[in-house]
């Protein structure tokens, strides 16, 4: 852990362009440039950082808040009971920068940074909602996930955090008529007064039931005649309470709880939530294990993408592709459960490693699959993309320019859509993507019908990463040797010796403890980027797990992209972002 | 034959005149209920039929458990819907709501009145056949757009709207496409349109005319890529959202009836009708239709849905003048040969 030159740098710029601020900087185990900066001074820093600075920092890529009064080990940094936490990202200079503001108090605020990042809305709601620190100029503040009847804010360390700990509950049907009361849209709540009485317009809720939005969430668009103008989307219907969940069970425990985050990555989940827990833990992954991951992530984003290509030819009216794409996703369940034991969900990555070797015979499950997936890919790009009609309807509808993208905090297929060749396994790689060749397919205009293109092309590029696994698995170990590796290795001697034995024991019960630090590094998920921000405080759980999830900046900047179009349009756009209810709420 | 023209005629043979008409009129009678229940079983079949041609088009099997290869599911289905709760939502206006699926019924049963299953196979021998095929299908419009306004709610609304545009816009061009062949054989009569075609199937002459048709069929018959005023992604299920049990299933038999008419018209004008070697007509009639309506099934497995202001463009700016042009090329073509 040390403090890198990047940090040297941005703490020389800023003390240069803010004479007076205070600074301390923090080293962190990724070594991204952490300071502390007071909460009066963040707006016109992060603003700096966006736009003025010698090396600027366009995406808000997460932000959010530790509650840290039960923290033990914050060796060097300022006193604070909740901490705001920004992080920004430079893609053109491929920098990351995380500012940190200490609060004191119960239930501390500070001045919203929508002004700078109008993308920071739902992040600050969401740290209301979860931690109770509210944000002075908020244009609309009710809770983002939580429902609006809920009391307290879950997130803060006194909230337990298993239902048995609460009371019980009971629900009256008066109470249920209640609730339902108020999950009602009403147009006052969001600013819309004027829409709302005007005798032209109309408020039609899409969902929270609703067969085009892949999900539960609720987007509220007010039509004049069948134009949108306008469109507020409300989330939290599928809220599970994921980052909770990280705190309570152990680093090794909580891993198929990630595979229901984005329920279509299946194991890529475990990655991203691996890399940051294993650059916590020191481990080094053996090389085997790392190619073994990178092919059970790519045959994940081949599935995540058909699954996506299919229900997207659905969303505009084509019935049949869905089934052809059902069927090929069910041969790579068939090969998913012959190495791992499961189909969507299998929770399989381990800490430094995976859970088994590779079966007999997995080689000529992969060689089928390619020769078979290959040519019908196709077909179906002749089916869906070659259709007119799915010209007529996708191009140039919910295009959305590089830099608004950016601003957006928008990644993954969605964001080379647009132009930016920016994937992260070619520009940070990770688990040794560095050792494959592939391309980064991009499309020009950003709209739904690139979205598509792009992913289209992406499942060619997975299918050459797997046959290049195919070619070049390593032999060796699957899992690392080093004492955090969980579960633990069981060596012919274990058993043998009282030491090695209560060592075994205890690190497949209790499980590894991991020492205090912070890290985050996002990986290339089927959605774009994903990242796990994991705070150990030296025990055998997460003292903090943040879920830096794809899905929700894509959902968050549906609004911008449906504004004047049809309610078809909508339909296409939810369709071509791709992305999962579960991976927006967590 | 009249009572009145009896007497006309005088006392003598009065008997067996009576009996005659009588015979006639119990005839009229068979050929009424052989079309009812043949068309009433064809469109009852046809829920299984494209449910099974669908899923051999997407590498499925579909309903085969319920009988023989799954032929009684229909059956099963029908159980299924009459048991199912009648329900009227309280916001609906009652009379309409109810109305609205027996229109469809009877606007498209009525339609068949004029169709020729063979050369003397027919209820009624209009010689304004044609123009009641379209009197009748633009009845339809009622029905769909009345189920949507009656039943009050905002995505009802909207497929309600959108039928009402739709339907009626292609009903011009289906009107239109018409006028071609009503040239050619001079008439509006059905059996004579048939009948005109011994030499050559007006398909050859007027294939736009046929183009035309084909699409406004598809507008008529609301099924995909024009299925606008249902798109079940968009509008959940446009005017029929607030529909259940038997209500809904008749709307869903309309639907398989107005297949059925539009493939049956569609033989009938443009592809010879019952006309045909070796085999009766009413088999060669059969066969034809089941060509087309396995047709628009196909099409209902392989297209996507254009978005609503593109179907309008594609009718008013594309089908119209191509109506137009074929209308006047092909009455030019008729002049110039007369002469």
């Amino acid at each position: 852990m040390g403090v890198a030159r990047e940090a040297v740098e941005v703490v020389g710029e800023l003390a240069a362009r803010f004479p007076g601020l205070e600074l301390t900087v923090q080293p962190t185990a990724d070594e991204i440039p952490t300071l502390w900066i007071a909460a009066e001074r963040a707006r016109e820093v992060i603003a700096h950082l966006k736009t003025e600075a010698a090396m600027t920092y366009p995406m808000l890529y997460d932000l959010t808040a530790i509650d840290e009064r039960e923290r033990s080990h914050r060796e060097g940094q300022p006193a604070s009971d909740f901490t705001v936490v920004y992080h920004l990202l430079s893609l053109e200079h491929n920098r990351d920068v995380r500012l940190k503001v200490a609060l004191l108090g119960e239930t501390p605020t500070l001045p919203t940074i929508t002004g700078v990042f109008p993308a920071a809305a739902w992040y600050e709601r969401e740290v209301w909602d979860l931690f109770g620190v509210g944000f002075d100029g908020l244009p609309v503040r009710p809770r983002l996930l939580m429902p609006p009847w809920w009391e307290g804010h879950p997130l803060r360390k006194e909230s337990t955090g298993r239902g048995t700990e609460r009371g019980r509950l009971t629900m009256s049907s008066e109470r249920a008529a209640e609730w339902q009361e108020m999950l009602a849209f009403r147009p006052e709540d969001w600013g819309l007064e004027e829409l709302a009485a005007d005798p032209e317009v109309m408020f039609l809720n899409v969902g929270p039931q609703h067969g085009g939005t892949h999900g539960v969430v609720h987007i509220a668009v007010g039509l004049r005649s069948e134009e949108i103008v306008s469109c507020v989307v409300q989330i939290g219907y599928h809220h599970r309470a994921a980052e909770k969940m990280g705190e309570r069970q152990t680093w090794h425990t909580f891993i198929p709880y990630t595979d229901r985050v984005d329920y279509l990555g299946g194991v890529v989940n475990n990655l991203a939530y691996l890399m940051s827990a294993e650059r916590l833990a020191g481990l080094e992954v053996p090389e085997r294990a790392q190619v073994i991951r990178v092919m059970l992530s790519e045959l994940y984003r081949i599935n995540s993408h058909l699954l996506f290509y299919g229900t997207f030819a659905q969303d505009i009216g084509a019935l049949s592709p869905v089934f052809y794409m059902f069927s090929d996703r069910e041969r790579i369940h068939d090969i998913t459960t012959a190495i791992t034991g499961a189909r969507m969900h299998p929770g399989w990555f381990r800490l430094g490693g995976v859970a088994d070797d590779l079966p007999d015979g997995w080689q000529e499950l992969i060689r089928d699959l390619i020769d078979y997936l290959t040519p019908r890919l196709d077909e179906y790009d002749a089916l869906v993309l070659g259709s007119r009609i799915t010209r007529a309807r996708t191009k140039g509808i919910g295009a959305l320019d590089t830099a608004t993208a950016i601003e957006w905090g928008v990644t993954g297929p969605n964001l080379r859509a647009g132009g930016l060749e920016w994937d992260f396994r070619k520009k940070r790689p990770y688990s040794g993507y560095e050792r494959f060749e592939f391309e980064v397919p991009i499309a020009d205009g950003g709209d739904s019908y690139d979205r598509v293109w792009v992913r289209s092309q992406e499942i060619r590029q997975s299918l050459r990463i797997i046959a290049q696994c195919l070619e070049q698995m390593p032999d060796g170990p699957i899992k690392s040797h080093q004492p955090l590796a969980a579960p633990p290795i069981k060596e012919p001697g274990t058993m043998h010796h009282i030491e090695t034995l209560i060592d075994h024991f205890l690190g497949v019960s209790w499980g590894p403890v991991i020492p205090p630090g912070e890290a985050c590094l996002g990986i290339e998920a089927t959605k774009g980027n994903n990242g796990y921000y994991l705070v150990s405080d030296g025990t055998e759980s997460a003292y903090r797990s943040r879920i830096r999830s794809p899905s929700f900046p894509h959902l968050q900047v549906l609004p911008l992209m449906a504004e004047h179009l049809m309610v078809p349009d909508l339909i296409t756009i939810l369709g071509s972002i791709d992305f999962v209810m579960a991976d927006v709420d967590r | 034959m009249s009572e009145a023209a009896c007497h006309a005629l005088g006392l003598a043979g009065f008997g067996a005149l009576a009996t005659a008409a009588w015979a006639t009129v119990l005839y009229d009678l068979v050929i009424v209920l052989v079309v009812l229940v043949g068309v009433l079983s064809i469109a009852a079949g046809l829920t299984w039929f494209e449910r099974r041609l669908l899923s051999f088009f997407q590498d499925r099997l579909g309903p085969n458990r319920v009988g023989p290869a799954g032929l009684l599911q229909p059956l099963a289905d029908m159980v299924k819907m009459f048991f199912k709760e009648d329900w009227i939502p309280p916001f609906a206006d009652p009379a309409l709501f109810v109305l609205a699926p027996a229109i469809i019924i009877v606007s498209v049963l009525l339609a068949f009145v004029v169709v020729p299953v063979t050369g003397s196979f027919v209820i009624a021998d209009l010689n304004i056949g044609l123009l009641f095929f379209l009197a009748m299908s633009s009845l339809g419009v009622y029905s769909v757009a009345l189920a949507g306004w009656s039943s009050a709610s905002k995505y009802s609304v909207i497929g309600g709207l959108r039928a009402a545009a739709q339907m009626m816009s292609y009903e011009v061009f289906m009107g239109l496409a018409l006028t071609g062949v009503v040239l050619l054989s001079g008439s509006f009569d059905l059996n004579r349109i048939v009948a005109g075609q011994r030499g050559l199937w007006y398909v050859v002459p007027q294939l736009p005319g046929f183009l035309v048709f084909l699409l406004a069929g598809f507008a008529e018959m609301r099924r995909i890529p024009f299925d606008l005023v249902e798109a079940e992604s968009e509008l959940v299920a446009g005017y029929r959202t607030e529909y259940s049990g038997m209500k809904s299933g008749m709307f869903l038999v309309g639907e398989y009836l107005g297949m059925t008419l539009i493939s049956a018209l569609i033989v009938t004008i443009y592809f010879g009708g019952w006309l045909g070697p070796g085999l009766p007509g009413f088999v060669w009639f059969l066969i034809k239709i089941f060509i087309f309506i396995a047709f628009f099934i196909l099409v209902r497995a392989t297209l996507p849905r254009p978005r609503y202001d593109q179907l309008m463009d594609l009718g008013w700016k594309i089908l119209l003048p191509l109506c137009l042009v074929n209308l006047a090329v092909t009455g030019a073509i008729i002049l110039a040969v007369q002469r």
